[in-house]
């Protein structure tokens, strides 16, 4: 990220860094959290497909895990999950 | 170079003939319409390279001028009210991108009720957009601040937008003798334009106009209260080699006969020449007064407007545009520079001229009388059949 700074910031608010949304930690907007149940999962992956944030984790063709660096809770997922394997829960709580 | 006969927005477009910028986007809108009118015939006739953009509206001209500024090409535009009015959203786009446009306004009343003569309202509204305001007194001084603006815009102290205001048809559409420069010492005045991040340099690619979050919006936008700050210095030593080149010096704020005045009148734009006049009649009959011009409205020059008018018995604000509720734009920022003066004249405030409605000598001579006489409210209303 630039400087934390007024005066070492890029003039004009300018990125002259490609692919630096990677650093900018979105998750901490998060106010509720992914879970998924691996029982109930079929690795449908349409929870891949909606996900606006790129943030399910998936190899070798399964879901393994939520990007939470990135995830700010939307809950699509949650929503379109067909096996009803995903659910929102409260951050802190 | 000779001395000839020009209209204010015929002066602009000669202006831009001679910088020929890269790129004028613009839309036609009374009374700024002669310059668009103009410089499309330069275009059209081959005496410019720029890329002439006829917009579909205000805020796409603007917009296209963002685009055009953020790929380093060097953009001009003009507009006048209702036009400036549509802009709104962008205008403050252009200066948090720190783009250096160029805009000429033609100051006209705001609608409604719906009008085309001459007042402030337009530009003053526009005060907080983070634009650099100059003001222009008549023809001579349109043409020398569309001059001068390029290089304090440019500069790479500022890098903030500009616009040159010039009063709509008093000096728009007034045919006046003035001095144009020759094209090339122009051009060698302005200089190539340098641009700091080019969109279209794909060897440096760059994002521009990004979401600012909580987290860093503010200190961007103290970027702009710093460059804000570091324009005032560059205006003055723009307008030292404008002076060495022309013999025509500008000052922020400009005084006439105020040395030994007891009272003064301060506007802005052309109603600063019929201040001089009346000035000139006053001291005839003995009295001592005097009138400011203040040419520069953002950054307002608070610490010179200080030095200026402290001592003086009454100074006597025109505000060419209100602020319905309140007083005229002006008036507070003049009366709250004053606030640390040791010794601080009696201020009042005259709202006039809105509209286009006439100021006659006679009428500011009623100005000269109510601060001499110490009477008037604080805000007055002058002209107005209350």
């Amino acid at each position: 990220m630039p400087g934390e700074r007024s005066s070492e910031m890029e003039e004009g608010a300018v990125i002259i860094e490609p692919g630096s949304s990677r650093k900018y930690k979105t998750g901490d907007w998060r106010s509720k959290r992914p879970e998924c149940d691996e029982l109930k999962c079929t690795n449908c992956l349409i929870c891949w497909i909606y996900c606006p944030d790129n943030s399910i984790i998936v190899e070798n063709g399964k879901r393994v895990g939520f990007k939470l660096t990135h995830c700010k809770g939307c809950g699509i997922c949650a929503n379109q999950c067909p096996a009803k394997a995903i659910t929102m829960r409260e951050e802190g709580a | 170079m000779a001395i000839i006969a020009m209209n204010g927005d015929q002066a602009i477009a000669l202006s831009w003939r001679q910088i020929d910028p890269d790129v004028v986007a613009a839309y036609p809108i009374t009374p700024q319409t002669i310059i668009v009118e103009q410089f499309s015939e330069f275009v059209a006739d081959g005496l410019v390279n720029t890329e002439f953009v006829c917009a579909e509206s205000e805020h796409s001209a603007l917009s296209i001028c963002i685009g055009s500024a953020a790929s380093g090409a060097r953009t001009a535009t003009a507009t006048a009210s209702a036009g400036l009015a549509f802009m709104w959203e962008v205008l403050y786009v252009a200066s948090a991108m720190r783009l250096p446009i160029v805009m000429a306004v033609a100051n006209r009343a705001l609608s409604g009720p719906i009008n085309i003569h001459c007042d402030h309202s337009d530009s003053m509204g526009a005060r907080d957009s983070g634009w650099i305001q100059l003001y222009g007194e008549n023809v001579q001084e349109a043409y020398d601040n569309s001059l001068m603006a390029f290089r304090i815009a440019e500069h790479p102290e500022v890098r903030l937008p500009i616009m040159t205001c010039l009063d709509g048809f008093i000096v728009t559409h007034s045919l006046e003798r003035f001095e144009p420069l020759p094209d090339d010492v122009v051009k060698q005045f302005v200089g190539e334009f340098k641009y700091r991040r080019s969109l279209l340099d794909v060897s440096k690619p760059v994002s521009m106009g990004p979401f600012d979050g909580t987290d860093y919006y503010y200190e961007h936008k103290y970027a702009q209260v710093e460059a804000m700050r570091r324009t005032i210095p560059v205006i003055n030593s723009v307008a030292k080699d404008f002076a060495k080149l022309t013999g025509r010096e500008y000052q922020l704020i400009e005084p006439y006969k105020l040395e030994d005045a007891d009272y003064a009148v301060m506007a802005m734009g052309s109603t600063a020449g019929t201040l001089k006049e009346t000035v000139d009649e006053l001291r005839a009959e003995g009295k001592k007064v005097g009138s400011i011009k203040l040419r520069l409205f953002r950054p307002f020059p608070s610490a010179e407007l200080m030095k200026m008018l402290e001592g003086l018995k009454g100074v006597a604000v025109m505000d060419r545009a209100i602020s319905i509720g309140a007083s005229g734009p002006l008036f507070p920022e003049v009366r709250s520079a004053l606030y640390e003066a040791k010794h601080r004249p009696k201020l009042s405030n005259y709202i006039y001229g809105l509209g286009g409605r006439d100021v006659r000598p006679e009428e500011l001579r009623s100005v000269y009388n109510d601060l001499m006489s110490g009477s008037g409210e604080t805000v007055n209303y002058l002209g107005v059949r209350a």
